[in-house]
């Protein structure tokens, strides 16, 4: 009994690792972003190689719950419902890693004007996801409260929804050319494209507290 | 030899209760994933035979009130009827419930040998057949409801909650295994104790009695039926009546297991007596009926969504055929027995107003025209007796009719003290009590009131306390140990006649 305590409380400090992992990462997408466009490349390098290892160690720590979820045969009830949550949130890491990677080998030529725009987009992306985190660990210690989590990653998807069309018509009324602008567009729709991955776990972290308050 | 063909249909009883019965502790939890089918069947065989070993012997007279079978060909053919018609309803993949199909063989042997249906027992059991689920539907609406507040409250993580979730169903169904085994061994055994005879077997450490050893028989029949036979049905009550998740499911089990204790604790009814409070009738309750009804009170506390109303209803009228179902096989299966096989399914317990009896009943109030006009009469059975004592032309009333019942059994007995050695080592009775019978040994008694008023004359200690609240308790003991002993030293049928 004790053994299987301690199995359970192992369990329990990987799926929290998980989740911080996470965090990590969506705060060096910040920062990446950040340095990136104050053109502090080697800093910016730097910060994608934090990103890559928690990428690495989110990837094998979820692999470690999955098995143990199924080994164990714990919470029957949740587990498709926790490993489905776990899984969409490895690919929200994955899609930090790649913005900041793309940036990295593509080095996309950022003008003044839109600078700040870039910055201003990446805010309410990766609060989406902040709330998306908190909203994660609602589920697993304070059901109830996710659904208050829930409605912000909607609230901030909307807002980068909005700042990327902004951003969008300004490239293409610009006077560069249209490869320039179609590689902007990339980027942009890249970063919020973070938002949307974002939403589409909350709609599936909504579905399983449904399932759990009734 | 013989007496263990006859014993096979109890085993066999014992088999379909664990088939059945016994599914319905761990049932939500294996339905709802939470426990292993494995895990279960091995934790609740252990409990139930440590159930049925430790407490199951005491439980044993509940059903002795009822109506007593004294031939072991009676016994055979009631838990036969009972077994058959457990066996057919489980196969039907129905929960049934084992006492209401003995209860039903019971009442058929009853019919069959013209022995009256205690009423007021009867009712008794009836009522808990009502109550229990009732009482267990209410249980588990108002547990889901605090557990589910106190888990929104206290935030434990979803996996540790999961842990303690199978460790309370593990610790719940071990303690409702245990009462399962406590409470229904007696629905197996209970027709046989009375009648079978084991010579004690002493193993140095410990001595087990005759009721033990059946008891530890029904258990081990049980634990079988577990094994082999329950997975099925443990589905059927822990999926198809309603989707249980396993909050649901620990508050289910817990439920049936308070239920269960509380109709067959002589320690809670001993605290209620003490502190002055309303006792609960010690009556065989129905797993499967206290089980169902948890599970419909967390069905209809979210509002009835997801309950098979369909699957209900096929269960519900599952309790309507159980006992009239067994009590029809009982009574054919008598007639068989008894005129095919050439067997004795019952002694004949006749009644007669003697002269003593006269007087007695005198003494208890019974109106002298009345005993005029019933001196001297007897009768076959109790059956015929009230009918002649129903008769319009008599004009008794029916509290006298009881009383006359009650005077007029014959019951020839002799007081044998070697019969009850084994008791007297146990300290089942005291030196007091033990001292009056020694003056009584060798003598013989053709009514239990006969022995009852010389024992009574000789010691207290064999004395009913005015029927109060506080010595209900102390009443309903002696009443144990006096039945006990009446059966102990009734001379057998074929020196009597």
């Amino acid at each position: 009994m004790i053994s299987i305590f301690q199995k359970t409380q192992d369990l329990v400090m990987k799926i929290d690792n998980f989740i911080d992992l996470i965090v990590q990462a969506n705060l060096h997408l910040r920062e990446g972003v950040k340095l990136y466009i104050e053109g502090r490349l080697d800093e910016f390098e730097y910060r994608l190689k934090l990103i890559r290892e928690s990428e690495g160690k989110a990837d094998s720590i979820r692999k470690d719950i999955e098995s143990q979820l199924y080994i164990q045969t714990l919470i029957p009830e949740s587990r498709g419902d926790v490993l489905g949550i776990l899984e969409s949130m490895d690919s929200i890491i994955d899609r930090a890693k790649s913005i900041m990677m793309d940036f990295s080998i593509e080095k996309p030529y950022l003008p003044d004007e839109i600078k700040n725009q870039f910055l201003e987009l990446t805010e309410p992306v990766l609060k989406s996801v902040e709330e998306l985190v908190s909203g994660v660990r609602a589920y697993f210690y304070e059901i109830n409260s996710v659904k208050n989590h829930l409605h912000l990653v909607k609230f901030y998807e909307k807002d980068a929804d909005t700042l990327t069309e902004r951003i969008l018509r300004q490239i293409f009324s610009m006077d560069i050319e249209l490869s320039r602008k179609m590689h902007l567009r990339f980027f942009a729709k890249h970063i919020d494209l973070l938002a949307d991955n974002a939403e589409d776990v909350a709609n599936r972290l909504s579905i399983a507290t449904i399932k759990r308050i009734s | 030899m013989l007496i263990i063909i006859f014993l096979s249909s109890g085993l066999f009883l014992g088999w379909s209760l664990g088939a059945n019965d016994a599914a319905n502790v761990f049932g939500s939890a294996v339905g709802s994933k939470m426990l292993k089918f494995r895990t279960t069947a091995i934790i609740s065989s252990i409990c139930i035979i440590l159930g049925a070993g430790i407490s199951g012997a005491g439980a044993s007279k509940t059903l002795g009130e009822l109506g007593s079978i004294n031939e072991i060909a009676g016994c055979f053919i009631a838990a036969l009827a009972a077994a058959v018609t457990v066996s057919w309803m489980t196969a039907m993949e129905l929960p049934v419930s084992t006492s209401q199909a003995i209860v039903g063989a019971i009442v058929g042997w009853n019919y069959f040998s013209g022995a009256i249906t205690d009423y007021n027992s009867f009712m008794k059991i009836f009522a808990s057949w009502i109550f229990s689920p009732l009482l267990a539907g209410l249980f588990s609406a108002v547990f889901y409801k605090i557990l589910k507040t106190l888990l929104n409250y206290a935030k434990i993580h979803l996996l540790k909650w999961d842990f303690y979730n199978r460790a309370g169903l593990i610790i719940v169904g071990a303690f409702g295994s245990y009462s399962l085994g406590a409470n229904n061994v007696a629905n197996v055994m209970g027709v046989f104790v009375p009648i079978i005879p084991f010579k004690p077997l002493d193993f140095g450490f410990i001595l087990l009695t005759s009721a033990e050893q059946l008891c530890i028989f029904g258990g081990i029949a049980i634990a079988v039926g577990v094994f082999t036979h329950s997975q099925k049905i443990m589905e059927t009550v822990g999926k198809n009546l309603f989707k249980l998740n396993p909050e649901a499911a620990l508050v289910t089990v817990l439920s049936t297991a308070i239920v269960m204790f509380l109709f067959s604790s002589e320690w809670l009814e001993g605290i209620l007596i003490h502190y002055n409070l309303p006792t609960i009738p010690l009556v065989p309750v129905s797993s499967t009926q206290a089980i169902i009804g948890s599970i419909i009170g967390i069905g209809l506390l979210n509002g009835g969504k997801g309950l098979n109303f369909k699957m209900l209803g096929k269960i519900a009228s599952g309790w309507v055929t159980t006992p009239v179902i067994s009590l029809i096989i009982s009574f054919i299966a008598l007639f068989f027995f008894q005129n095919v096989f050439q067997q004795r399914v019952y002694t004949p317990v006749p009644y007669a107003v003697t002269a003593e009896v006269a007087v007695k009943l005198a003494d208890k109030g019974i109106d002298s025209s009345i005993i005029e006009k019933i001196q001297n009469r007897s009768s076959k059975n109790a059956f015929t007796f009230r009918e002649f004592l129903r008769k319009p032309s008599l004009k008794i009333p029916e509290d006298d009719i009881k009383t006359i019942l009650e005077y007029s059994r014959v019951a020839k007995m002799q007081v044998d003290i070697q019969l009850i050695q084994q008791e007297l080592r146990d300290n089942w009775i005291s030196s007091e009590q033990i001292e009056a019978l020694t003056k009584l040994d060798g003598m013989n008694f053709y009514y239990t009131w006969q022995l009852y008023d010389s024992l009574s004359s000789f010691s207290d200690k064999w004395t009913f306390r005015r029927a109060t609240r506080a010595n209900k308790l102390y009443n309903q003991t002696l009443k144990n140990r006096l039945n006990y002993i009446y059966k102990k030293f009734t001379v057998p049928a074929a020196v009597n006649q």
